[in-house]
């Protein structure tokens, strides 16, 4: 990597925020979309009407609002909560927790419907088989359809991934250091617009290619045994 | 019903099950009481109900009244807001459920694990087998029903025929009392058939408790103890094989026996 005026190390650093904040949205986003897709198969209504609601405000508001929300939110919602038991302090959710909410509820969001097309599109008979062997629901969701689902979904939860990477731009607003924050920081200095954007713009690049072929890695493996990855 | 004294002991006891999709009622009232070592045949058009009685037996699908025992043991139901049985006790209803095989007509193997994975799986996690004990059980069977060497491979690697016989040694990895087998050859190639219907055949000669619905007339007359003929959701003709398919009484079961012997 060039030296950049000094920048580079910056950069650097901007880079491995922007994977920490990628990986636990990712995390976060992955649970809430298993249990969103789970809600939205309930049998009790209002648990249904909840997975709805959540996924329709989701879809609903840009992710820099949902940003800024959570950012100056949680501060108003903790303080509120918090003042019956008497503390008056002032309370904010760091950046990159915030930012980590903010960007799994919104991957949250988008993946409980890809779960939910993925779960239904498992045929009945797999989970047939394993309730007439006797297999408890859970032991049925951990090993039969949730891998064959996983299988279904993979590809448009890379998807989402993709565009949640590069929404971790938006967190620089909240002032987190991650790689847009960094390229800022050296356009102020150096009066270089041009040469940090673009540094940036290779650095969210090189970010997305090293994620796709994880994708097709995990696809592959995820389709072993199907019939179109004939081995033998 | 039999009234030697020496008779096998009863394994199923079905009492006078119904099952209504909607206005439709499908089954009307069905009884059924299979002793060790009965292997029943169920007959009847499409539409006369004998796959829906059957997932009635190990309640993939819910009767709407009726009793159903397993030696002896009555699957506890309750009624649910809409008028429908339901399992009352699911811990009982899973446990009854291990112990009751069920072979599928479109086989239902797990594709994403491997032969011997799909042998493994229930014996390992619901009966909690040593997963020694396990592989070397689903190993026997495999050699059972010839398919020892394709225990590494996938389900899609393997032929309709092949599948068929992967599924029933699944079943058969759980010991259970009586195996339910859904139409087993009705999803395969003619020159397939026949693989399949030997490995039953020969559970059957070991003396296993079975009840098969089929289209295989020939079979149903060879290899059952018993024959079941269902006609809209009610039993038309019960009794041994040798008498019903050589003077059947009933005109339908005639001209059904004439449709399928050709």
């Amino acid at each position: 990597m060039p030296d950049l005026h000094g920048f580079s190390d910056q950069l650097l650093l901007g880079l491995w925020m922007t994977v920490r904040l990628a990986l636990s949205a990712l995390g976060l986003g992955l649970v809430l979309g298993l249990a969103g897709a789970a809600a939205m198969s309930a049998p009790m209504a209002p648990v249904r009407w909840i997975a709805h609601g959540y996924t329709t405000i989701i879809r609903g508001i840009p992710e820099l609002l949902v940003v800024l929300l959570i950012y100056f939110g949680s501060s108003v919602v903790l303080m509120a909560a918090l003042r019956p038991f008497g503390y008056t302090g002032y309370i904010e959710l760091s950046p990159f927790v915030a930012g980590s909410i903010a960007l799994g509820l919104t991957f949250g969001g988008y993946a409980s419907e890809v779960f939910r097309g993925a779960f239904q599109a498992v045929p009945p008979g797999q989970g047939e088989a394993a309730r007439a062997l006797g297999m408890g629901r859970i032991h049925i969701f951990f090993r039969i359809v949730l891998p064959q689902g996983w299988r279904i979904a993979l590809p448009g939860l890379g998807n989402l991934f993709l565009v949640l990477m590069k929404d971790t731009a938006l967190v620089s607003v909240i002032g987190l250091e991650e790689i847009m924050r960094k390229a800022q920081f050296a356009v102020g200095a150096t009066k270089e617009p041009f040469t940090f954007y673009l540094a940036a713009a290779f650095l969210y690049l090189g970010l997305t290619i090293v994620s796709m072929a994880g994708l097709a890695w995990m696809e592959k493996r995820a389709n072993r045994g199907m019939p179109r990855a004939r081995a033998s | 019903m039999s009234s030697e004294t020496t008779a096998a002991p009863t394994v199923l006891a079905v009492e006078n099950i119904h099952k209504r999709f909607g206005e439709i009622e499908v089954l009307r009232g069905i009884s059924l009481e299979a002793r060790n070592g009965d292997v029943v045949s169920i007959l009847g058009s499409s539409g006369s109900g004998k796959s829906t009685f059957l997932r009635c037996l190990n309640f993939l699908e819910t009767p709407s009244a009726g009793r159903i025992h397993l030696h002896g043991e009555e699957i506890r139901t309750r009624r649910d807001r809409a008028g429908m049985l339901r399992p009352a006790d699911h811990g009982q209803l899973t446990r009854l459920r291990a112990r009751v095989g069920m072979v599928f007509q479109q086989f239902n193997l797990w594709p994403h694990m491997t032969v011997l994975s799909n042998l493994v799986e229930a014996p390992r996690r619901v009966r909690g087998l040593g997963k020694a004990e396990a592989i070397e059980k689903a190993e026997a069977l495999l050699e059972k029903v010839g398919l020892a060497e394709r225990r590494d491979y996938y389900p899609a690697h393997l032929s309709g025929g092949q599948q068929q016989r992967v599924a029933i040694a699944r079943a058969l990895a759980m010991d259970p009392e009586v195996i339910l087998f859904d139409e087993p050859t009705s999803a395969l190639d003619p020159e397939l058939v026949g693989e399949v219907l030997a490995v039953i055949e020969a559970l059957a000669n070991e003396g296993r408790t079975m009840l098969i619905v089929t289209h295989e007339i020939g079979f149903a007359r060879d290899v059952s103890t018993r024959t079941l003929f269902l006609h809209e959701g009610r039993v038309e003709e019960d009794g041994a094989p040798a008498a019903l398919f050589t003077a059947p009484e009933s005109e339908r079961l005639r001209k059904f026996l004439s449709r399928h012997l050709h």
